[in-house]
């Protein structure tokens, strides 16, 4: 009785089961990797080697981290990174189109059953697909790119179960900084944390990718959500035919390592006060907290469904502060353009900012000292985005759009419309 | 290997050890702001030799290894936690610097001369008299460690290889 994640690592080791702690070697279906953990830090190393890349046609290049080029030492990076791209005749370069997870997603890369690396912590955005998903440092890559395998310990299941339906108001971010708050940063042991239940189910793919993406916080290797229809239908959305991909997942009887259930509807919007995303609590607890900025941005908190739910706060309101908006894609953009999500935020004093990292890298643009932020992005380590006297509380876009119209943190559940 | 001991919390971020702002240089420079917004002075004062202690969840958050390589960039011989994150403890392998788990890091102070035994899983404490049992690194992760990480452990493997086509 496999659990998802041994069906996935097994498949990639080409053995036809695995054990839970062994350590396996598995074969890479796609690496990806950007603008800073990428070329500029594997070039010298491959000519060191004097070694080739294993497979162009594997490999997912993303600019994202210095972008908009602020500097030169930016602007070199980029140089590096295009003429690479170039060089090593990687075809699928994406260059100012979106965050590198983003654009992994929307242009079908993802697949049910894949194994996958990512040269960035946020990698296990992919486990939203069922495919297993996991981010290494550039030196790790090297490797990778190098011989296409990588070592795995075969990870264990802790599984998150969650029953019923979220209230309106409330998100997949509410779901992971409570998760964060409630077995803390660590809480995932790096093993595989799947997430279950009616209350996923019923979530669309973007906020699935919410859910996987910050299993970084939570301390997992990889998170992981079983394919079904609407992963079917999503893929089918943009002209790719999965057959039925339900045979990923953990199968009844399967030997986990925790399991934890919870009510959906009994989950209340959550604000992670700085310095960390396990500080969080219900919003009502931080309710009054002044601000300075709002800022819906990152890979975490700008997909088009948190544009979305950003506007169905904001439309015909103004913000009270400082509101500033970063959509994670290029293409995520348009559609929220085309449908009014744009204009709604726009109208209500939002700044659009570049399809990048933003000020959630922290690598460019920052907040200025003592700025009191609340933020739709993953972390709020002290520095992180700004001076260390820069104060990040995170939160859902529903929240941060509510608290923007205030000035102040609110639960975002009185401001619906 | 022996130094003395840099005593930090838990859940010390990469954020923290590599911080953003910096990305954009080469490790000299990013290694100068190496731990300034939680311990401001470290990348001066610490010696080649010393040992990073940490409490629980040692290097959250970031992909970045140079997070690691400022720390080895310093002189840092070794690290003891009582935890490591994933990511992290796979890139301070990779980057051949001793991550060893020590459910009892927290019995080590500030300044306690420490006598590290990666193979073995060990920890003297020469300023207690202390011996801290760790766990040791993984058998297939040690050959890569003892190259010096996973750079030149490639280097002699493709270089091995390459000797016998």
């Amino acid at each position: 009785m496999p659990t998802l994640a041994q069906k996935l690592v097994a498949r990639a080791a080409g053995r036809s089961s695995v054990t839970s702690g062994e350590i396996v070697t598995c074969k890479v279906d796609l690496a990806m990797f950007h603008d800073s953990s990428g070329p500029r830090r594997l070039q010298p190393m491959l000519e060191r080697l004097g070694a080739k890349v294993w497979d162009p046609e594997r490999i997912v290049l993303v600019t994202d981290h210095y972008l908009p080029a602020a500097d030169d030492e930016s602007r070199e990076i980029l140089r590096v990174t295009r003429d690479w791209a170039r060089q090593v005749g990687v075809r699928r370069f994406h260059d100012g189109v979106g965050i590198c997870h983003i654009v992994l997603a929307e242009n079908g890369y993802l697949r049910p059953g894949m194994f996958a690396v990512g040269g960035d912590s946020h990698s296990p955005t992919g486990g939203a697909f069922g495919a297993y998903m996991f981010g290494i440092g550039a030196t790790e890559m090297l490797g990778v790119v190098v011989t296409g395998e990588i070592w795995l310990r075969v990870p264990d299941t802790i599984l998150m179960q969650w029953n019923g339906r979220f209230h309106d108001g409330v998100s997949a971010k509410d779901v992971m900084l409570f998760l964060c708050a409630r077995f803390g940063l660590d809480g995932g042991r790096y093993q595989a944390v799947e997430y279950a239940g009616d209350a996923i189910r019923a979530l669309p793919m973007q906020e699935r990718m919410t859910l996987a993406n910050m299993t970084a916080e939570l301390g997992g290797q990889a998170g992981l959500i079983a394919p079904d229809e609407t992963t079917v239908a999503y893929l089918k959305a943009l002209g790719i035919k999965e057959g039925d991909p339900t045979t990923w997942r953990t199968d009844d009887g399967a030997e986990v390592l925790e399991r934890h259930e919870f009510d959906a509807g009994a989950l209340e919007p959550q604000v992670a006060a700085p310095y960390t995303p396990a500080n969080a609590r219900p919003a009502a607890e931080y309710r009054g907290t002044k601000l300075d900025i709002a800022y819906v941005g990152a890979c975490t908190g700008a997909k088009l469904e948190d544009l979305r739910m950003a506007a169905r706060v904001l439309k015909g309101r103004r913000s009270a502060v400082e509101l500033l908006v970063a959509p994670a894609s290029l293409r995520d953009q348009e559609q929220a353009r085309a449908e009014g999500t744009l204009g709604a935020l726009e109208a209500a004093g939002a700044q659009l900012l570049a399809n990048a990292c933003g000020v959630c890298a922290g690598y460019g643009s920052r907040f200025a000292p003592g700025s009191k932020v609340i933020s739709t992005t993953a972390r709020n380590f002290k520095g992180r985005m700004g001076d260390p006297s820069v104060e990040a509380y995170l939160a859902s876009p529903y929240t941060v759009a509510a608290s923007a119209v205030a000035g102040h943190i609110v639960d975002p559940r009185e401001y619906l419309q | 290997m022996s130094g003395r001991a840099w005593v930090l919390g838990d859940n010390v971020d990469t954020d923290a050890l590599a911080p953003g702002k910096y990305m954009k240089f080469g490790i000299e420079e990013i290694a100068k702001h190496c731990l300034e917004a939680v311990n401001p002075g470290f990348a001066a004062r610490v010696r080649p030799g010393d040992v990073v202690v940490g409490g629980r969840n040692f290097g959250a958050g970031s992909s970045r290894e140079q997070a690691p390589q400022a720390l080895k960039h310093l002189g840092v011989a070794a690290l003891v936690a009582e935890s490591f994150a994933g990511l992290f403890y796979r890139n301070a392998l990779n980057l051949g610097l001793p991550a060893l788990a020590c459910r009892d890091a927290k019995r080590i102070r500030a300044g306690d001369r420490l006598r590290v035994h990666p193979e073995a899983g060990r920890i003297e404490n020469e300023t207690t008299g202390e011996t801290l049992a760790c766990e040791p690194i993984p058998p297939h992760l040690m050959q890569m460690v003892r190259d010096g990480g996973l750079l030149p452990h490639l280097e002699k493997r493709l270089g091995k290889h390459h000797d016998t086509e």
